[in-house]
Order: structure tokens, then C-alpha cells, then sequence
């Protein structure tokens, strides 16, 4: 019984990860209305950022998040007028496409450089020990930069102007430019939230399991389950989804092979879908 | 009437061609050219119906012909069944699930939709490489005496090409004749607007349902084909993520929503793929190719090949579908 009690734990602290990078899929998807395809390279490039950072200076890999979120922002700037600038407001089709044609990109590149094999962050917190179980410093370390990094998302969303200029731009684009917020500025730097939120998720994830530069897709998959969880454009209700996740995953884990996670999670995506299409914390339909 | 299309005599033109060209001095490399090139335009074609008729985006459509290949795969070594009723039984079982599953998600709208087709993908691939009859992950392979009824494997592989080569034919005549019915025309009307096209009468949810288990029908008998050629399947190479999503990029080359487009893409791209595997400098980078040209396709010309020359020679709609 303890066991699963010390897995649910386990599956608790991945879950804050999972929900940091669902935190900024659900942001770009609110805020543009643009599914961002490229989520799971975009982890995975997070995860090689901490590795070649880590590699080149030994010291505790959670400061290296700092470097990593402004690694993020570049890039998120980067692919905003690469690929999504041009098709913000056109049909959902063109933009699941662009985002997924830097996507196959990025990847080429990451196989092409760093092939297939699988990496690790080679980083060891103390752990704390219970009774029989010990939880590893770095899931707790990884659990807990998750959490204040999702504060401060939220303090930046609900207390700066910029972060009120990007809710408004959320709610209505076109009310937000008659009241002098250019939403072309606040929509390129939401979208670089979005992805520096998800190169940091992806850089914990590294801290925690060896990757490689395919293993993004899983934690897209993820962040996928915990947005529609959670429903749209909010932020911090991701978090608690991704959580509610992470429990999940380690109520089943002692019971069932891992291979078999994705089929439950692909059950529960579609079942959430079909039945709260606006997510469990959303509120219900009106039209 | 179909047969008064001129496109349809060149689609069985371009078949011929297909048939003729490898026999004409028993060229083995070119069939095997020509092979890889057929189940691209098959893949594309049947993609088409999704995203260029109904307008919405499928990134695993390669279930369809990996499904479709195990049940093949199953059918011929396991029970010992003649090699096109398995492929035609493979392509009805995987267009009755592709039904069913329809129905359920395809009550979602568009980007859900197109989600949930990626958590298809990797759940149906979580499932066969836990599925103890299909040889978990380390897959299947053919007995060698599948071949005998064929008279043997050489006799075999040039009967798989003409049944192949069949599919991709009449691939390209689904798509027309669906195009040029009132099923197409319904097609369209969800497309450009599903809720005026349900207020006309359309049944929006039935109508996906069925388009998406017919573009399931011909990749799974494809499938079943090519695998039952390849004699082995396992599910890294059935559910090849990458092929799935290289189909789009084909689909988006030619030109959404045009028979022949969804055929020229598939046909070019397979010619470009192949020279990039082939080339030392470049083979590494043939992800990156497609997909800065899949970017450029939709960012600068989202109509593709087939939208371009439209415009260029307008009439060229009545004969070019």
C-alpha cells in the first residue's frame, strides 16, 4: 500500500513538469488561437540546451534554468516570424501546418546532430528518505522550480501591464488594438512565453530521465491531455491538470507495463474531449 | 458519367504506363522505383479526401496502412490465406474501425480532430507493440510459403506490384468519382463551413464518419500489399511517424484538394526523398528539406502545384481535376 502511496508522490512531482509544459501550449493556444505543433521539439531542444549547458558548466543544473528560459525566448522569437506571424487569424489548417513544418525541421536538424541515441544530465540532488522509500532531490528540485516558475507566469499575467496587455489581446484582439496595445508586439512575446515555458519544462524533464531528440513527442502528447484537461487559456488551472496527470500516471504504474501509458492517456484525451469540451475547470458551453 | 471525364482515361493511361515500363526488359530496380512511388500517390490520394475535400487534417494516416499490413501479414502467414482476399478483408476490417472510431471523434472540430489524430497514432502503436499475437514489438514475418500459391517468391513480388499498382489507379479514381458526386459536393460544404453545411441538411458527423474510414480503405489494402512484398512488419515501420507526416507534405506540394495534385506531389516528393536519401552530403537533412519546403508551400502558395498552374492556365480546371 505504501508503495503506491511513495509512486503517487513520484507521479505528483513529474506531474508540476508536465504541467509547465502544458502551461505553455495553453498559453499560445488562448492567447493566438494557434495549436503549436512545434511543442515537442521545442522540450526536446530544451532538454540538449541543459545538456550542452550542463556539459560545459558543472554547476547545480537548476540554476542552468535561468539560461535555458532566455534560450527559450530567442528561439520563441525566432519561430514567431519564421513560420506563425503569417498565419495568426488565417484557417487552423495553415497554422497547425507551419508550426508543424518547423517542427520536422528542428528535428531533422536534432537527429542530424545528435542522431537518435539517448542522452542524460549527469546530476544528482540528495534525496530524502521515508521509511523504505527514498524520492530523488532532483524530482523534488524539478517539482518545486516547476511550481514557482508557474507563480511567476501568473504573477507576470495578472500584475504587469504587459502581462494585462497579452489577457486582453486573449480575449478580444481587436478591442485590445482600439485601446493602443499593439498586438503584433504582445502576440510575439506570448508566443516566446509559450515556448520558453516549454524548452524549461523540457530541461527538468532532462534533469529527471535520459532523452533523446525524439522524446518530445511524448511530452507533447502530455501537454495535449493536460491542456484539453484543463481547458483553454488557462494557465495555471494547466498546472493542477498536469498534476492530476502525473497522479494518474503513478496510481497505474505499479500495475501495468509503461508501455501501455499511452493508450491510457490517449483514452482519457479523447473521453475529456467528447465529454467537457471546455475542460473540467472550463466553464460549459454556451453556444 | 466518369467515363466522359478525360481525366479518367489518363489516370488509366498513367497506370498502364506504371505497368509497362518495368516489364519492357524485366528492369527490377525501376519496379521497385516505381513501387515506392505508387503507395506515395496511394497515401496522398486517400489523404486528399481528408484534408483537401473535408478540410480536415489527419497526422496518422499511416495507421491505416500499418493496421492494414498486420492484418495482411496475419491473414496470409498465420491462417494461410490467399493473398488478395486477406488484403480486401485487411482493408474492410481497418475501414469498419476507422467507421466506429469516426464516429466517436469525429464529433470534434477541426484542430481537436487533428489532435486526436496524433494520440490515435501512438496509441494504436502502444497497442500492437503490446499485442501478443502480432509478436509484440519484434512484429512478423512472412513464411516462405505464402508464396508457393503465387508460383514462387520472383512470381510473387510482380503480382503484388500489378495489385499495388491497381490500388494506386483506383486510388485516383475514388478521389474523382467523390469529387464529382453530390457525397463530394457535401464534402465541400463542410469544409468551407460545417455549421452552414449542417443547417442545408448536410450530416456533417455521418458524412466524416465515412469519408474518413474510405481514405482508411485503400492505404490498409496497400498495406497489407507492401508488407505481404517486404515478407516482415514490426510496429516502428508500419507506424512510421515520419512517412504519416511526409504524406501531408506531399498532399500540400501538389495542391489540397486536386486528384492529380495529391498524385504529383506524391509522385515528386518520392523522387526528391529518394535522391535525398541516396546523396551522402544530404541524407541527414531530408527532414529539414520537406519540411522547410512544406513551410514555403503553405506560407507563400497553400493552393501548391495544381493551385499555381490554375491560375497560370485557368482553363485548365476542365481537364486537369
Amino acid at each position: 500500500m505504501s508503495g503506491i502511496l511513495a509512486s503517487m508522490i513520484d507521479g505528483v512531482l513529474v506531474g508540476a513538469v508536465y504541467g509547465l509544459a502544458a502551461m505553455g501550449l495553453s498559453l499560445i493556444w488562448g492567447v493566438m488561437d494557434v495549436i503549436n505543433l512545434t511543442h515537442g521539439s521545442m522540450i526536446a531542444l530544451g532538454m540538449f540546451c541543459m545538456y550542452l549547458l550542463f556539459a560545459a558548466v558543472h554547476i547545480n543544473a537548476y540554476v542552468l534554468l535561468l539560461p535555458t528560459i532566455g534560450f527559450g525566448l530567442i528561439i520563441g522569437l525566432v519561430v514567431y516570424w519564421m513560420a506563425v506571424h503569417w498565419v495568426v487569424g488565417r484557417s487552423m489548417l495553415m497554422s497547425l501546418l507551419s508550426t508543424f513544418a518547423v517542427n520536422m525541421m528542428v528535428i531533422g536538424i536534432g537527429t542530424a546532430i545528435w542522431s537518435t541515441s539517448p542522452y542524460n544530465v549527469n546530476f544528482l540532488l540528495p534525496g530524502i528518505t521515508i521509511g523504505a522509500y527514498t524520492f530523488t532531490g532532483n524530482h523534488i528540485a524539478a517539482a518545486v522550480s516547476a511550481v514557482v516558475i508557474a507563480l511567476a507566469l501568473q504573477f507576470f499575467l495578472y500584475r504587469t501591464r504587459t502581462g494585462k496587455a497579452i489577457r486582453a489581446v486573449a480575449d478580444n484582439r481587436d478591442a485590445a488594438e482600439l485601446m493602443g496595445i499593439s498586438s503584433t508586439a504582445v502576440l510575439s512575446i506570448a508566443f516566446a512565453i509559450g515556448i520558453a515555458l516549454a524548452c524549461t519544462s523540457g530541461a527538468l524533464v532532462s534533469t529527471l530521465f535520459p532523452f533523446t531528440i525524439l522524446s518530445g513527442g511524448v511530452y507533447q502528447l502530455k501537454s495535449f491531455v493536460v491542456t484539453i484537461l484543463a481547458g483553454l487559456g488557462k494557465p495555471f488551472g494547466a498546472l493542477v491538470a498536469g498534476v492530476l496527470l502525473g497522479l494518474l500516471e503513478g496510481v497505474v504504474t505499479p500495475f501495468i507495463a509503461v508501455s501501455w501509458i499511452p493508450l491510457i492517456e490517449f483514452g482519457l484525451f479523447v473521453v475529456v474531449l467528447v465529454a467537457f469540451p471546455q475542460g473540467i475547470f472550463g466553464k460549459r458551453a454556451t453556444a | 458519367m466518369i467515363l466522359r471525364r478525360p481525366f479518367f482515361w489518363i489516370i488509366l493511361l498513367v497506370a498502364a504506363g506504371f505497368i509497362y515500363a518495368p516489364l519492357h526488359g524485366n528492369n527490377v530496380s525501376l519496379r521497385e522505383d516505381l513501387i515506392l512511388i505508387a503507395i506515395a500517390i496511394i497515401l496522398a490520394s486517400n489523404l486528399n479526401l481528408m484534408i483537401g475535400y473535408t478540410g480536415y487534417v489527419n497526422f496518422g494516416h499511416i495507421v491505416f496502412y500499418g493496421l492494414g499490413g498486420y492484418v495482411g501479414l496475419y491473414l496470409t502467414t498465420m491462417r494461410g490465406w490467399n493473398l488478395v482476399l486477406s488484403a480486401l478483408v485487411a482493408g474492410a476490417v481497418v475501414s469498419f474501425c476507422a467507421f466506429l472510431f469516426g464516429l466517436a471523434i469525429l464529433r470534434l472540430r477541426g484542430a481537436y480532430f487533428a489532435l486526436a489524430t496524433i494520440g490515435i497514432l501512438q496509441a494504436v502503436q502502444a497497442f500492437v507493440s503490446n499485442f501478443d499475437p502480432w509478436g509484440r514489438s519484434t512484429g512478423m514475418y512472412l513464411s516462405f510459403e505464402s508464396y508457393r500459391p503465387l508460383g514462387g517468391a520472383r512470381h510473387a513480388l510482380w503480382i503484388t506490384y500489378y495489385l499495388i499498382v491497381a490500388v494506386m489507379a483506383l486510388s485516383m479514381i475514388v478521389s474523382l468519382t467523390i469529387k464529382n458526386s453530390k457525397f463530394g459536393l457535401g464534402l465541400f460544404a463542410i469544409r468551407e463551413d460545417e455549421d452552414a453545411a449542417v443547417v442545408l441538411g448536410v450530416n456533417a458527423t455521418v458524412y466524416k464518419a465515412i469519408v474518413y474510414s474510405v481514405s482508411a480503405f485503400l492505404p490498409a489494402v496497400a498495406g497489407a500489399l507492401m508488407f505481404f512484398k517486404n515478407g516482415m512488419i514490426d510496429p516502428s515501420i508500419a507506424f512510421e511517424y515520419m512517412l504519416s507526416l511526409e504524406g501531408i507534405v506531399m498532399l500540400m506540394l501538389g495542391g489540397q484538394g486536386s486528384v492529380i495534385g495529391a498524385a504529383l506531389g506524391g509522385a515528386l516528393y518520392e523522387k526528391l526523398r529518394s535522391y535525398l536519401l541516396t546523396s551522402p552530403v544530404l541524407s541527414n537533412f531530408h527532414l529539414v528539406i520537406a519540411g522547410g519546403l512544406l513551410l514555403l508551400v503553405v506560407l507563400f502558395a497553400p493552393g501548391g502545384l495544381i493551385g499555381w498552374l490554375y491560375r497560370l492556365v485557368p482553363r485548365a480546371r476542365k481537364v486537369i481535376e
